[in-house]
């Protein structure tokens, strides 16, 4: 039996072998066409949003992702006990593994995807790139040899030049990939990198390439249907990145010609119909400067980002795929496929971009968008989220909560969309990247796309610069304050009034604020005095030597009106625990408001022990019991949530003990060692 | 309801004036009150400052709940009374709510020549300890004084009411179930020591706070050891080897944590019972009080029209309208709290005197506080008034006033003279608070009637000598007296001598009141027994 039989067989029910937005998003397609759905979960995921939005749902295992969503017999299972016909694998798990598209096979199952031959193909990213440069696909130039030998690896490397970029053979999603700018630093890039891949792929293969200096990584969209056709549906441009993982991600790309949008759309058709490929696939390119591009390598599933190509072609990606999976041919013909407009996606994850990008945890209390109240049309707004208020993000899983796409005639106005998209998002209880996204959507050089695949760390400086508040901000998050305080009155006594009353004088209020990233300096205080002849006049707010007259008014939601000497501005006000947050189109401010029981004014003896930032295992012991160590050497390296973090010393001194050893689990917030700094 | 309507005409030359000159006594007062919350001027607050210390009202600010308000009492005592300036007597108290509970707060000003006890800071720290017994609120003391002020150890140290009794009230305080809590945050000398010592509960301040009965000076000349300050008493001494100290605080923020977090822990619950409204601001504006009153006493006024802008809604369901008409009666409510209102609207007769018994003696009854407003030039003279018993009469509106249990509450409103204060519950009759307007006047007579029995009385003596005595010689006569009285009756004379609570701007009458009703319904409102009225 050859697959294509599999392939044409009809089936009336979808399980979905994923999880979060994209498993919630390929199911509403899938509703819309008439298909039952069938959601899997581990046990993490139990009352997730996407096991409550399935018709059907069935439990794979425990929460590490290896024991349930990895699981291929597990999956098989539940497509067999629901009577799945077809499985869809969303991105990331066993999206493109080849095994498991052996057993669907097998089983009779169809699966929403290539074939495992081209899942092979591009697998092995060194024998992809054979096979690339015979198609006449233009290739970066690099080393994907099978001897991987440390020397050899080294000496290949330097023959390349540096910088040169480092990658796990079986890699993919930033994983087991660094760059090396020096030769001095190959060994210890390359240990780290192989340490990943094993723990993320169970491989430990490289292939070395030359690092581009400022190239913008642009990705053409394929699709082909199992009866020899093939589109590309143009391209998507995702140069910001950090670590390797996009952020924000946009289509059309800027600046393209409508010759080298062709070129690209062609060679990538070409790469897919040189492995036999069928479905949705993805061919990665690098765009240098000279209109020159490199292919990358292709992704073959869906991939997280396709939202803004439907946005700008009006397709449903994952209605094509379907489709060509129950045999159809491609509704649509190259020629009859067009750009409408601009789009952009930003990615929200749980993870503090002030903290190295740390991943977050913790319960949702609160996650919505208020389009109303920021003035939006929801037309042009799209939000595939795979969670809700009360949802808990856990450490098991990728920390991506959900994707914010806007659609706009042109950039300029999708930009803008996207920022006021942004400013609506109200997400609290976890810490998330959302502020960052609009620090980076509001910053001057990606509006004047000067873009780049290394567009975060060229702007370090600007994106992360330690926040300077105006006396605006403060007497903005003093009045919020100032409104909270007389909102929290218990009972009618008037000592519950909360409004400043002094005898003889203005009812007086003050109002400690301070950044919430320095909340136990208290240099770092800026006090506003709040005072005012009664509760029916405004405040008059000190800052210094400044005083402000202030008033607040509440819009609908969670938007007010803050007018300060006659100057009025439409913002959303939050409370996020005790910082106030302000939001507005231009960007996010958070004030820590240093309420009276807020500080814990105790805590002033010397910390002396290290503590796990989150749920994790430790990977490795780097320093002995004793060993004097100088301050910012590493002492342990932990893994949580995919990436690898080293805790480094945090004086000279040496380490007294350690807690746990390598392969232990540790607990948020674990004491991990005690170390002992010099006197 | 009654609601009462006004007469009043905002746009009236009459209104004008007294307007104008209202605001500016109010003026005057606040500045006053602003200069005296600087504490002991800008070298003493360097040097407090620059030893981490917080402000006397910033420590304050950091104890009571979030924009909560703060009833502070006496903010003028000592005023002008010493050689040299000593601000609200070097010791700031009030109300302020602390994690939820009102609490009668005790807090020493270092910057006030050291925070150490002139006779007026150890007669205001008492009254805040009363105020504490009267309402059953907590105390909590914020302790950073030097003791005794040495030289006017006579005035401070041996009788009655002096610096013992601090401690004698801590004592049967406790002993009646309200708390003590001690936040030693600079010195505690000799008797200071015992502050932390009686209390409930104490707090000390590392590096900040000590607690000794003899400092460093006095032990090197009686034992010859030396010995620092921090060794001798401090924060590690305390919380660590005596057990003097009960809490060890990083710095005064922590300190004052400590103290929310120790009142918090004290299971209070409110023993008053009242029947409830819900507060209504009232209809008409109390701003316009200044214009009603001005600041001329001879300038008569219906009371009505500051009632109406005092309690809720200007609802007043007055009682007895029509007989006695110069003492008005009646019920009302403020903040929500039911309250009895007798208020003068001239001078008091019989009828009005009886009337008023009456009235209170429902009160008490009925457990209803009582609010007096008092402007009263004293009781009818005269034989047709002594003849049909005035004295008698009045003297059943004084035991009334003397022996009713339930909470009282004065504001001077005008003129407080002679046995009208007596019958008005002035500062002898016991009330909760007493508050004066700036615009008051208090004195056993008024001036021009002092001047005018004193020069009677030497006319007479000069006619028994045969004597002329000029009209021109008269007059000289009769001005140092007229100036003494007006000197000696003016509010911030009273209130530097803790003659009442405060001196308090009349379109806050409202606030202070409602405040001081709810504080005062943390005791439970007691039993009234009257004594024999004379029929």
């Amino acid at each position: 039996m050859s697959q294509n039989d599999s392939r044409t067989t009809p089936f009336d029910t979808l399980l979905v072998a994923n999880r979060g937005e994209i498993a919630c998003r390929v199911m509403r397609t899938a509703r819309a066409m008439g298909l039952r759905t069938v959601a899997v979960y581990s046990d993490a995921d139990a009352n997730a949003r996407h096991v409550r939005e399935a018709d059907e749902a069935v439990r794979l295992g425990p929460a590490a992702a290896r024991e349930s969503y990895l699981k291929v017999e597990a999956v098989v299972e539940a497509a067999k006990r629901t009577g799945a016909g077809a499985i869809h694998p969303g991105y990331g798990f066993l999206s493109e593994n080849g095994a498991f598209v052996e057993a669907l096979d097998a089983a009779g199952i169809t699966f929403v995807g290539p074939p495992a031959s081209a899942i092979a193909a591009m697998g092995d990213k060194s024998a992809a790139k054979a096979r690339m440069a015979n198609a006449g696909v233009p290739l970066v130039p690099g080393y994907h040899g099978d001897d991987q030998d440390d020397a050899l690896l080294k000496s290949e490397a330097d023959k390349i030049g540096y910088p040169v970029l480092l990658k796990a053979s079986a890699g993919g999603g930033g994983k087991g990939m660094r760059v090396v700018e020096a030769p001095e630093q190959f060994q210890a890039a390359l240990d780290g990198c192989r340490r990943e891949s094993q723990a993320a792929f169970g491989d430990t293969r490289m292939l070395i390439e030359k690092y581009l200096t400022q190239p913008r990584h642009v990705e053409v969209q394929v699709f082909c249907d199992s009866h020899g056709n093939g589109v590309y549906l143009f391209e998507r441009d995702c140069s910001v990145q950090r670590r390797h993982q996009k952020v924000l991600e946009e289509a059309p790309a800027p600046g393209m010609t409508a010759e080298l949008r062709r070129e690209m759309g062609e060679a990538a058709v070409r790469a897919a119909k040189e492995i036999g490929y069928v479905g949705a696939g993805t061919v990665e390119f690098l765009l240098d400067k000279d209109g020159s591009f490199y292919f990358m390598e292709m992704n073959t599933r869906l991939q997280v980002e396709h939202p803004v190509t439907e946005m700008i072609t009006g397709q449903d990606l994952v209605e094509w795929q379907l489709r060509v999976a129950m045999g159809e041919a491609l509704p649509l013909q190259q020629d009859e496929l067009t750009i409408t407009g601009h789009s952009f996606e930003a990615r929200l994850y749980a993870e503090d971009p002030e903290q190295d990008f740390l991943p977050a945890t913790g319960k949702l209390e609160r996650f919505a968008m208020d389009l109303k109240g920021a003035g939006l049309d929801p037309r042009q707004v799209r939000l595939d989220s795979g969670v809700e208020t009360g949802d808990v993000v856990s450490m098991h899983y990728d920390p991506m909560l959900a994707k914010l796409i806007v659609h706009g005639d042109d950039r300029e106005q999708a930009l803008s969309t996207l920022n006021r998209a942004l400013a609506a998002l109200d997400v609290q209880g976890v810490v998330t990247n959302r502020a960052f996204l609009q620090r980076l959507a509001t910053h001057p050089a990606f509006r004047n796309v000067e873009l780049d695949t290394r567009f975060i760390e060229k702007n370090e400086a600007t994106l992360f610069a330690p926040k300077q508040y105006s006396i605006e901000e403060y007497a903005g998050a003093a009045l919020i304050g100032l409104n909270q305080l007389a909102r929290e009155c218990e009972s009618d006594s008037p000592w519950d009034r909360h409004d400043g009353f002094r005898l003889n004088a203005p009812h007086t209020i003050r109002i400690s604020l301070c950044d919430p990233a320095h909340v136990q300096d208290e240099e770092s205080v800026v006090v506003v005095e709040g005072t005012r002849a009664s509760g029916a006049d405004p405040w008059d707010l000190t800052i210094g030597n400044e005083t402000l007259t202030a008033r607040l008014q509440h819009l609908e939601g969670d938007a007010v009106a803050v007018t300060l000497n006659g100057h009025r501005r439409r913002l959303q006000a939050r409370r996020d625990g005790n910082v106030v947050v302000m939001v507005d189109p231009r960007g996010e401010t958070r004030l820590f408001w240093r309420r009276i029981d807020a500080i814990d004014h105790g805590h002033h003896e010397a910390e002396s022990t290290l503590t796990a930032p989150m749920h994790g295992t430790v990977v490795a012991l780097l320093v002995e019991a004793g060993q004097k160590v100088e301050k910012g050497m590493p002492l342990m390296v932990m893994e949580a949530m995919k990436m690898e973090h080293t805790m480094t010393a945090p004086a000279d001194g040496h380490v007294e003990s350690f807690h746990f050893n390598a392969g232990d689990t540790v607990g948020q917030g674990d004491v991990l060692l005690e170390f002992a700094p010099v006197e | 309801m009654a609601i009462l309507n006004t007469q009043v005409n905002p746009r009236s030359d009459g209104f004008q004036a007294n307007d104008k000159a209202m605001r500016h006594e109010v003026m005057k007062l606040r500045e006053l009150t602003a200069a005296i919350s600087q504490g002991g001027g800008e070298k003493a607050r360097t040097r407090h400052e620059s030893r981490g210390k917080l402000f006397v009202r910033d420590r304050i600010d950091h104890l009571i709940d979030e924009g909560s308000p703060f009833l502070e009492f006496s903010a003028l005592a000592a005023h002008e009374v010493y050689e040299s300036a000593v601000p609200a007597a070097g010791v700031v108290t009030g109300i302020g709510r602390v994690s939820g509970v009102e609490c009668v707060i005790v807090a020493n000003d270092a910057t006030v020549k050291g925070g150490t006890y002139y006779p007026l800071t150890v007669k205001k720290h008492i009254r805040a300890q009363e105020i504490a017994r009267k309402h059953r609120l907590p105390c909590i003391y914020l302790v950073d004084s030097g003791g005794a002020f040495l030289p006017r150890q006579d005035e401070v140290f041996p009788d009655r009411e002096h610096f013992g009794r601090i401690f004698y009230n801590q004592a049967t305080l406790s002993a009646e179930g309200i708390p003590q809590i001690a936040v030693v945050m600079g010195s505690c000398t000799a008797g200071g020591a015992y502050v932390p010592a009686m209390a409930d509960e104490s707090i000390i301040v590392k590096q900040q706070g000590t607690i000794f009965l003899g400092g460093p000076p006095l032990v090197k000349a009686a034992t010859g050891e030396t010995i620092s300050a921090e060794d001798l008493g401090g924060a590690d001494v305390h919380a660590k080897k005596s057990g003097v100290a009960d809490h060890y605080a990083e710095n005064d923020a922590h300190a004052l944590q400590l103290a929310r977090a120790c009142v918090s822990r004290l299971n209070w619950q409110k023993r008053g019972q009242l029947k409830m409204q819900e507060p209504k601001p009232p209809k008409l504006d109390p701003s316009e009080i200044y214009g009603i009153v001005g600041t001329d006493l001879k300038k008569p006024f219906d009371v009505r029209e500051v009632i109406g802008r005092i309690v809720d809604d200007s609802d007043f369901d007055e009682f007895k309208r029509y007989y006695g008409d110069t003492l008005v009666t009646g019920f009302a409510h403020i903040h929500g709290y039911p309250v009895g209102i007798v208020a003068n609207n001239g001078v008091l007769f019989s009828e009005s005197a009886v009337k008023g018994a009456h009235f209170i003696e429902l009160c008490a009854q009925r457990k209803i506080p009582l609010v007096f407003l008092q402007n009263i030039t004293g009781f009818m003279v005269g034989s047709k008034y002594e003849h049909e018993g005035i004295a008698k009469h009045g003297a059943k509106l004084v035991t009334a006033v003397a022996c009713a249990k339930v909470p009282k509450f004065t504001v001077l409103i005008g003129g407080s003279f002679g046995a009208g204060n007596y019958g008005m519950c002035g500062r002898a009759y016991d009330p909760n608070l007493l508050f004066m307007w700036p615009n008051a006047r208090i004195s056993v007579m008024g001036g021009e009637q002092a001047a005018g029995v004193l020069a009677q009385v030497k006319r007479e003596q000069y006619e028994r000598e045969g004597r002329e005595w000029s009209k021109e010689e008269e007059e000289a006569f009769k001005q140092p007296t007229r100036e003494q009285y007006e000197h000696q009756g003016h509010p911030y004379y009273a209130s530097a001598r803790l003659w009442d609570d405060g001196v308090i701007d009349p379109a806050q009458t409202r606030d202070v009141l409602g405040l001081s009703l709810a504080a005062a319904m943390n005791a439970e409102v007691q039993e009234t027994r009257f004594g024999v009225f004379r029929m």
